[in-house]
């Protein structure tokens, strides 16, 4: 009978001068991402980037504040601008040199960053 | 080189339930860059997670899928009993293989009956989609619905099955398995249909890695990667072995599938005999604090389910991740250097869900 590899959760905190790096050694280790996800704190947003190999996971995390940019990570992985542009539509986390962005329209939302109302651009339209 | 032009496709077109966009960069009749848009219904399902408690949360999470309803179900269920450290009785992890193997079942026989209709195959359309009746009807005599079950619950299963209504499933299966080898031939060996899907469209092994695809997807290009292989459930019990093709192409993500329903109805049956008495739910007492990440193999593939909890009975957080969200990127690699008529067809073959992926 196998382990219960389901159990393995593996969370490692990274800050975000790290990430890019530490998503470049994980790829080169044969690691795939399997998600990326935006949860809103009281303060800033925590985001989650998930990887599995040989079925086991691992899941970088890391807090952003408010209006704080990101570098893309899909020039290393690409398949991440469908995750990146996601977290943009609905929290508005920005993503420096992303492969594919698009530019707020991936999700057509009723309103701006609807899962953060804290977001500076949101704000911003909402008072004209 | 010659001359470029972009044709729209979808996100209403006749190959597609559900919508989704591609801007088709065409150099005379060969694709040469495909780029997807979603979020036409975008519906939000994971921030209801606000209103309703972590135990009615299941219900919501069910409705992110129509087909696989069930795994989504046991999935969120599986993220919250891993963050509350719940142990499920054997017997309720039996029944909820069975269901989700009978989900797989009914998932492969309404896609191949797609992929029937893409290609211009009617009659094999109706056929594959009549017997597929068989298994709704297996699902409604077990769990009260056809579609949406509500028999998962965090802490186990709702409803009990009697051995022998689980022994007439197994009967009612092998009748039609016959059936279904008749049908299933006709996409491995018709020269016609053949011609529609060998050498079309082919993902290699090490594409398929690179740009994340997962289940049948990336089984069909040689990827050993299965969430069944993770311990959950009871398929370690049931000796469960994935199933592997190496073609990379549309032909052989159709072979997975087929090979797929005869080895959900072999783990049925062999789950149906093993099945211990038992009880088919524990008490979860108290409210989840802290994070877990579940996965589920879906029809369509990997699916992850986040919970993450702070001690109310209102979850701080529910992420779903599925199968299609992670395939997008893989087709639009597929596409690349294929036929513009191969299009419909090659954009079938990854079983787009674009209800499930816009949540």
């Amino acid at each position: 009978m196998s382990e219960k590899k389901y159990l393995i959760q593996n969370f490692v905190p990274v800050t975000a001068s790290e990430l890019l790096g530490k998503v470049q050694d994980l790829k080169a280790d044969g690691y795939r991402l399997g998600q990326a996800c935006c949860t809103k704190l009281q303060e800033g947003l925590e985001i989650m980037y998930s990887f599995d190999k040989d079925h086991e996971l691992l899941n970088l995390k890391l807090t952003v504040g408010e209006g704080q940019e990101l570098e893309s990570i899909s020039n290393t992985i690409w398949h991440a601008f469908i995750y990146e542009n996601e977290m943009h539509d609905l929290f508005g986390v920005k993503f420096n040199n992303s492969v594919l962005d698009y530019g707020g329209h991936f999700f057509k939302v009723a309103e701006p960053t609807p899962w953060n109302p804290n977001n500076e651009e949101r704000k911003a339209e909402q008072n004209g | 080189m010659g001359k470029r032009t972009i044709i729209p496709f979808g996100p209403q077109h006749p190959v597609l339930p559900e919508p989704i966009h591609l801007d088709l960069v065409i150099e005379d009749e060969t694709v040469v860059e495909a780029i997807p848009s979603i979020g036409f219904i975008h519906r939000g399902l994971e921030k209801l997670v606000e209103k309703k408690e972590y135990a009615e949360m299941v219900y919501v999470i069910e409705r992110v899928c129509g087909i696989c309803s069930f795994g989504h179900g046991w999935g969120y269920c599986a993220a919250v009993e891993g963050l509350m450290k719940v142990e499920v009785p054997t017997r309720a992890n039996y029944l909820r293989t069975i269901w989700h193997e009978l989900s797989r079942v009914h998932s492969h026989l309404l896609w191949l009956g797609l992929m029937a209709d893409a290609f211009g195959f009617e009659s094999l359309f109706m056929h594959c989609w009549r017997l597929r009746e068989t298994i709704l009807d297996m699902f409604e005599k077990t769990t009260g619905g056809r579609v949406i079950f509500s028999v998962c619950k965090v802490g186990g299963v709702r409803k009990d099955v009697d051995n022998e209504t689980l022994g007439g499933i197994v009967d009612g299966l092998n009748k039609i398995k016959a059936e279904i080898k008749g049908l299933t031939d006709v996409f491995i060996t018709d020269k016609s249909v053949k011609n529609r899907t060998l050498g079309v469209g082919v993902l290699s092994k090490e594409k398929a890695m690179e740009f994340g695809a997962v289940g049948p997807v990336a089984r069909a290009s040689g990827v050993l990667q299965d969430m069944r292989l993770t311990g959950k459930g009871v398929y370690d019990e049931l000796g469960f072995e994935p199933v592997i093709e190496e073609g990379g192409d549309c032909y052989a993500r159709t072979a997975v599938r087929i090979r797929e329903v005869f080895q959900s109805i072999e783990l049925i049956e062999t789950a149906a005999k093993g099945i211990p008495d038992g009880d088919i739910a524990i008490a979860v007492k108290g409210n989840p604090d802290g994070e877990f990440v579940a996965r589920m193999e879906q029809p369509r593939g990997e699916a992850f389910y986040y919970a993450k909890g702070s001690g109310s009975k209102f979850l701080d957080r529910m992420r779903v991740r599925t199968p299609t969200n992670q395939n997008i990127p893989a087709l639009v690699q597929m596409l690349q250097g294929a036929d513009l008529a191969d299009v419909p067809v090659l954009v079938l073959t990854i079983d787009p869900c674009i209800s499930c992926t816009e949540r």
